[in-house]
């Protein structure tokens, strides 16, 4: 046989793994459409129930909690507190959940035509995402209400807690979403992940009462566990501009905040890495 | 070994030196027939020191071949002798266990059609979804889409939702979308007997169209007499070993012997 130039072939199956979904990024494109158009299916109302469903959950906290139980701990419009933690909190439960069941809800793609298959756990994040967007939304309205005005850091403050979030979920839905291929104990792991993850945060309570219970250390880790801080700049940028400050923000918002970044970074890249060892084998196992 | 080298040569096209598009190279694929699909069971396993996933199963061992740019080549065996894994190692969707798979130019398979559509959304929603999958950008599905369109001939339901379609109408949408993608190599598993005898005609002729269009083609199909049209050289594999590679008469002899 003669020799063969080499140097122009490539190994399929062999991708760039997150890098290559800027390569992809129209495909992307199409399967974020998909997920959301597909979502309110047969349905009358269609997206105005992502309206009506966190207004109601507000509303719902507001006489609940505000005027029944008179439950404000210490807290101002301790409504509004609630529910700027929640909305953190089903941002990253929707987007971790999918983006772990994206690789076998595409199954038949995954077993029969090579892509980048980082590209589901992707779409999946910004689908979650985009379904955040109708909560934010109604929160900003109960936040205008109450005298709620913008200023550039608390701005930054929502930014930065949405990329945590939108990191940390990324990186541990890969990491998940490649085991629960091979052993589908993953999913119950990431329910389990998923119910707990209200109360890792301060959202129906306050970081004064942790801080003021546990030991010092505790505290620390406490307070850089990303949803913490992703939840603390919730707080910062929506709810305690409406405050009377009688609740301070915590010490070292943005340390913390840069601290649970580089964790979220952390997990990315070990998400990546056992999605890309796993990937080997998707084919085989779905 | 030599034998086969030298008809490899000989069932090249003639027109000078063809440079191979796919070399595939001593490729072993094994299956784990895993019983262990949860924790618990794999974690017993480990602790009585007994391995859970013994059981083996060779699903290729040691195939070689090259296939040149332009070429036709049928992948011909029995049902479970190893075309379609063969098939998955060349697109990329598995790997092999040993041995090493290249591929030179924009590749994709036709393995089964219609993998990647949507039942909820139109026709026209899954052309686009599915090109893309296929991995065309937008600019070149617009450049083609009324050509898949026409070669469907579903034209009147394509802004119908496709869990509405026949199954025809679907498997005709799906193959058209497949076929006119910008492709190099086409992986082709078991579609052409996909519509009603008119479709199929047609299927053949864009086929034949585009192998004369210098499209590499690998195609697992158990149609003989399609086969024969289209393929000029066979490899038949069985039990996972390739037995046979030659002109395609010979390759469906050797796959009936």
């Amino acid at each position: 046989m003669t020799a063969v130039d080499l140097r122009e072939f490539r190994t399929p199956g062999r991708g760039r793994g997150i890098l290559d979904v800027f390569v992809w990024r129209y495909l992307l494109r199409l399967l974020v459409r998909k997920g959301t158009q597909t979502r309110y299916r047969n349905s009358v109302l269609g997206w105005t129930w992502s309206y009506v469903k966190p207004a109601f959950q507000f509303a719902v906290f507001f006489v609940v909690m505000g005027l029944f139980l008179g439950l404000n701990r210490g807290v101002d419009n301790f409504a509004v507190y609630l529910f700027s933690g929640i909305v953190v909190i089903n941002f990253f439960n929707e987007g971790f959940g999918n983006a772990t069941r994206s690789i076998l809800e595409n199954g038949a793609l995954v077993q029969k035509i090579y892509l980048p298959r980082e590209l589901f756990p992707i779409a999946a994040i910004i689908v979650a995402f985009i379904h955040f967007l109708p909560q934010a939304i109604i929160l900003l309205v109960a936040c205008l209400f109450l005298g709620w005005t913008p200023s550039v850091s608390g701005l930054a403050a929502i930014v930065l807690g949405l990329f945590i979030i939108a990191a940390l979920s990324l990186g541990l839905g890969m990491l998940f979403g490649a085991i629960n291929v091979a052993y589908r104990d993953a999913q119950n792991f990431v329910e389990l992940i998923q119910m707990l993850s209200t109360w890792s945060a301060p959202v129906l309570y306050t970081w004064q009462l942790v801080r003021d219970s546990m030991p010092d250390w505790l505290f620390h880790v406490y307070m850089a566990n990303p949803l913490t801080a992703a939840v603390e700049l919730f707080h910062a940028g929506m709810w305690f501009p409406t405050s009377d400050g009688s609740l301070p923000q915590p010490e070292h918002l943005w340390t913390n905040a840069f601290i649970a970044l580089g964790l979220c970074v952390v997990f990315l890249v070990v998400g990546q890495a056992v999605f890309r060892r796993f990937e080997r084998r998707f084919a085989q196992e779905l | 070994m030599s034998q086969e080298k030298n008809v490899t040569a000989s069932a090249g096209h003639g027109q000078g030196a063809a440079r191979p598009s796919i070399i595939v190279d001593g490729v072993s694929k094994q299956f784990l027939l895993r019983r262990a699909h949860a924790f618990k069971e794999a974690f017993i396993g480990w602790v009585r020191g007994k391995d859970v996933s013994t059981e083996k199963f060779l699903a290729l061992d040691g195939v070689s071949f090259s296939i040149d740019e332009g070429e036709s080549v049928a992948l011909l065996g029995f049902n479970g002798s190893g075309k379609s894994t063969m098939l998955k190692l060349i697109s990329g969707v598995m790997e092999p266990d040993d041995g090493s798979v290249l591929v030179r130019g924009r590749l994709a398979g036709l393995i089964e059609v219609g993998a990647g559509f949507h039942p909820d959304l139109t026709g026209r929603e899954n052309v686009y979804l599915n090109a893309a999958i296929l991995g065309m950008q937008k600019d070149e599905i617009d450049a083609r889409y009324d050509d898949i369109i026409a070669f469907s001939e579903v034209e009147r339901f394509i802004d119908q939702e496709v869990k509405h379609y026949s199954s025809g109408m679907f498997m005709r949408l799906a193959f058209s979308v497949a076929i006119h993608c910008e492709l190099d190599i086409l992986l082709v598993d078991e579609v052409l007997s996909v519509g009603d005898a008119p479709f199929q005609a047609k299927c053949r002729a864009k086929i034949e169209e585009l192998s004369r269009a210098g499209k590499t083609m690998v195609i697992v199909s158990h149609d003989q007499e399609m086969i024969r049209q289209v393929c000029d050289r066979g490899i038949v594999i069985r039990q996972g070993r390739q037995v046979y590679d030659g002109p395609i008469d010979d390759a469906i002899a050797a796959m009936m012997a």
